[in-house]
């Protein structure tokens, strides 16, 4: 018999033992067990998950029906008195034995998984993601849709998380610019991050992956079937850490190809003319596009911030004090602290808006404005 | 173990403290082992109000989807500062109570070996709690990166919150190592003429084991935790890949320590367990030297084993591997030791007294949790599961219905020993059914929750997970005014109810049973000579 023919044997069995237990369980399973796979990897978790379950399920019967029986009959009650063997070498090398077997059972399958799981080799896509605090960054590597480059955030309104609006049917799982990919196609994932540690995690398709400033991790994923999937950022990441959601979608093939040339038509409306010179009133409203998108869940709406980790920009000395200072900040962050070197993330249009839009909101009047080429001078 | 005392109980122990300061200030200046006993045993039931009003807290908020009673920030703070506590502050201080009062009686001692070192390891706590929950209200809040402490993170923090949880931790862990060394050495060059290691009874035997692995493994911590406060004050870039240094080594350190850890929280509660379910059982111990040989692999394995907490950080598949077999060893030594209570049970003549109930319902729920764990192992399935709510699961299954059941165990077993009176059986029953029903509510839907999907230490979750979410509020809030019956029956147990016979268990075995209840506050003056 071949390996897959026993472990399809084993299944068998296993799916056997499920419909004579839970039988019950199983019609609310949904809600019970792991999302409904869209990769084989996350169905080979599934299914291992189910086999361990049967196999602890088992122990659990014998055991504790042996406890339960001498609870229930050997009872001082009856009358009986205990008796006294306190040891036996056959049982208690018995007992060392089988549960070893056992564990070579579970072993075997879990490290044939394993190896699939972990080979990232010959992919036809390649996404670098990239975490922020607390956001997604995705470059389009290789393959089809090469150069695509987009941030990723969190879409709920604040409103519906601090209860004034009905929550969506997809509350806190929902993104402006999902990933998208086609389908049948072997997906590589480059996580890493630019702050603190994140953990890429969308439970239909098996994969978790740490995102680790400084460091470059990978891992893989074939869909199956189209639709959209949704997980979350796994590894705690600071304030925000349950508001950086992360949404796969995916797609036919024409429709994938169709997405590309929209992405690259849309990545070359976006860029600036260089020598465009801005006015106050335009740079100001681009910039607070920017600054909802990039800075509020630190500095917050009103740029009070949150005291004293997160500093208020509404009258702070660097909002309101000379445009290098302010500039050098936004542009290359502040070491040890959750200010971001936003130079690598936004455009010299991008960088200079919102500058301009923070030295002129709320109570700030500094007047002057911020051009895009003294941004790329400032880079130099 | 069969002992028979020879040396006579004795029975001139009161009027014995001469020149002992009276009032509070023989609490500050004791080192008698019993009085040191009931402060940490107190201490240790206060941290865990302190830390059980947080992990409510933290529950209500998760009670419905949105965020209602903390922001975000002051959540991450509560589940730190939560784990925190219940680990260092209520968890292993109970144990080391347990050992002060017991170990001493059990191995026929006249005291611990160190009278003054444990006063100043008991003195050291307060100090440290005190840290931990001032740094609440110092400006940038508490320390907000888990109970794990996981650098980048740590370093990121702004204000002295973490810098004063780092100072707690070093305070802690040098508490525990003196505390270590103390029972270390009572054990050995302490025991009564006669009583050879392997006459030695399960409670001091899991301690002897767990002693050392706090002296071996604290260090580790202090180190971790060091080489944060000088990333952040001093310069240094243990854990900054711009200089040098690699986030992850952090987490290689931290779980050296952490594993271990796990198993110094809840050796203590199996020899407690062994000691309880053989006297209701009234037959010996099953495979006495087969648990103290189980205990010493259990103890040996878990350096062996810590980057399974860490299968998603990237590491070869050569790497995952080798902690999944090594972890599934572990299985087999624990398996050995839950046989053994189970034929130890087996045709003998059992009751079902209180401390008996919260055995029985360890031994099935620390399987529960044992086999959660066993899945958590296999790698691939981890990778969907860790950082979920099917890892809070597992743990609270081996922490609260492993290590604190057994801690319930302990207490109610020995009261009489203690007080001089016997607890209110009935009250103690129902303490057992409320625990056991609230515990299971609250933390068994927690597994579906980290199947579906749900990540842990989020203070707002998406609508699916709504319904589970608010079981396990309910249970918890259950489970934490069912605490309070526990309380109220320690008070009055303390003063008065039935008196209390020598040795209230007819089935009990051990030297502290053959003191007289309550035990004399200097007992086995003389040291009595075990056959």
């Amino acid at each position: 018999m071949t390996k897959q023919a026993k472990w399809a044997n084993m299944r068998q069995l296993a799916g056997l033992l499920v419909l004579v237990a839970v039988s019950g369980l199983a019609q609310a399973e949904y809600k019970l067990n792991f999302q409904q796979p869209a990769t084989k990897m996350a169905q080979n978790v599934y299914d291992l998950h189910v086999w361990m379950m049967y196999i602890c399920g088992l122990i659990f019967v014998v055991v504790f029906g042996v406890m339960f029986y001498s609870v229930f009959n050997h009872r001082k009650s009856s009358g009986r008195a205990a008796a006294t063997f306190h040891e036996s070498t056959k049982v208690e090398i018995l007992w060392t034995i089988v549960p070893t077997i056992i564990l070579l059972l579970m072993a075997w399958p879990v490290t044939v998984t394993l190896l699939e799981m972990r080979d990232a080799s010959n992919s036809d896509i390649t996404i670098k993601v990239t975490g922020y605090q607390w956001k997604w960054s995705y470059d389009y590597l290789k393959g089809e849709g090469e150069g695509i480059k987009f941030m990723s955030v969190l879409s709920t309104p604040q409103e519906q998380i601090h209860n004034t609006a009905p929550k969506g049917e997809h509350y806190l799982l929902e993104v402006d610019n999902p990933v998208v990919v086609p389908v049948g196609k072997k997906v590589r994932v480059l996580t890493t991050a630019s702050d603190v540690i994140h953990a890429w995690f969308v439970p239909a398709l098996a994969i978790k992956q740490d995102a680790i400033p400084g460091f470059i991790r990978d891992a893989a994923f074939r869909p199956d079937r189209e639709g959209t999937f949704r997980g979350q950022c796994a590894e705690l990441c600071g304030k925000d850490h349950a508001f950086m959601p992360i949404v796969v979608e995916v797609v036919s093939q024409a429709k994938y190809t169709a997405w590309v040339a929209e992405q690259q038509k849309k990545m070359a409306a976006l860029i600036d003319d260089p020598n465009k010179v801005w006015t106050l009133p335009e740079l100001v409203k681009r910039g607070e596009a920017v600054y909802l998108a990039n800075c509020v869940a630190c500095h917050q709406v009103t740029g009070k911030g949150l005291a004293p980790v997160f500093p208020a920009l509404d009258g702070s000395k660097i909002a309101t004090g000379p445009k290098a200072g302010h500039l050098e900040i936004v542009t290359n962050g502040k070491p040890g602290t959750a200010m971001a070197a936003f130079g690598k993330q936004l455009s010299d249009a991008e960088l200079a808006a919102v500058i301009t839009y923070e030295r002129n909101a709320w109570s700030n009047k500094a007047g002057d404005l911020v051009q895009p080429n003294e941004i790329k001078a400032a880079r130099k | 173990m069969e002992a028979t005392v020879q040396g006579h109980a004795d029975t001139h122990g009161h009027g014995h403290h001469g020149h002992a300061p009276s009032g509070w200030m023989r609490w500050v200046t004791t080192t008698n082992h019993k009085d040191i006993g009931t402060l940490y045993l107190w201490f240790s039931f206060a941290m865990f109000m302190v830390g059980g009003v947080m992990a409510l807290t933290i529950r209500a908020e998760l009670f419905q989807p949105g965020l209602q009673i903390l922001e975000p920030e002051r959540f991450n703070q509560m589940t730190t500062l939560h784990g925190l506590i219940m680990v260092f502050g209520a968890i292993m201080p109970t144990f080391v109570g347990f050992a002060n009062w017991m170990i001493p009686m059990q191995i026929g001692a006249k005291d611990m070996a160190f009278g003054r070192l444990n006063n100043w390891s008991f003195w050291l706590l307060p100090a440290a709690a005190t840290l931990l929950v001032v740094s609440l209200f110092v400006p940038g809040g508490a320390a907000a990166a888990g109970w794990t402490l996981y650098a980048p993170l740590t370093v990121q923090q702004q204000g002295m919150g973490m810098d004063m949880t780092i100072f707690a931790v070093h305070i802690l862990g040098m508490s525990s190592i003196m505390g270590s060394i103390n029972i270390i050495t009572t054990i050995l060059n302490l025991r009564a003429p006669g009583m050879t290691l392997m006459k030695m009874p399960m409670f001091p035997w899991t301690w002897l084991i767990t002693a050392y692995l706090i002296i071996a493994v604290m260090p580790v911590l202090a180190g971790a935790v060091t080489m944060i406060l000088t990333d952040r004050h001093f310069g240094t870039s243990f854990f900054n890949a711009a200089g040098g240094g690699d986030p992850v080594l952090f987490q290689h350190v931290f779980w050296f320590f952490g594993h271990p850890e796990v198993y110094i929280i809840i050796l203590p509660g199996f020899g407690v367990i062994s000691q309880v379910i053989q006297a209701f059982s009234r037959k010996p111990l099953f495979g006495y030297a087969s648990m103290v040989y189980a205990t010493a692999s259990i103890a040996i394995l878990s350096f062996f084993v810590w980057a399974h907490h860490m299968y998603t950080t990237g590491m070869p598949v050569s790497g995952q591997l080798y902690f999944m077999y090594a972890t599934m060893l572990i299985a087999i030594p624990t398996g050995v030791k839950v046989f053994n209570w189970v034929a130890t049970m087996w045709r003998g003549a059992l009751t079902f007294e209180t401390p008996m109930l919260f055995a029985l319902g360890f031994i099935v729920l620390f399987t529960l949790g044992g086999f959660s764990g066993l899945v958590l192992a296999m790698t691939p399935v981890d990778v969907q599961m860790q950082d979920t709510y099917y890892v809070v699961a597992h743990f609270h299954y081996v922490m609260v219905a492993g290590a604190l059941f057994s801690a319930f165990a302990a207490t109610y077993y020995w009261l009489p020993k203690w007080t001089g009176h016997m607890y209110d059986e009935k009250m103690g029953k129902v303490h057992f059914w409320l625990s056991l029903i609230f515990f299971n509510m609250t933390f068994f839907v927690q597994h579906f929750l980290g199947l579906a999907g749900m990540p842990r230490r989020i203070p707002d979750y998406a609508l699916q997970f709504t319904d589970f979410n608010q079981i396990s509020t309910i249970g918890a809030f259950g489970f934490g005014l069912s605490q309070l019956l526990f309380l109220y029956n320690i008070i009055t147990c303390i003063r008065g109810g039935p008196k209390a016979p020598a040795k209230p268990w007819d089935g009990a075995e051990g030297l502290e049973w053959e003191l007289p209840s309550p035990a004399p506050y200097h007992s086995w003056e003389t040291q009595p000579t075990v056959k």
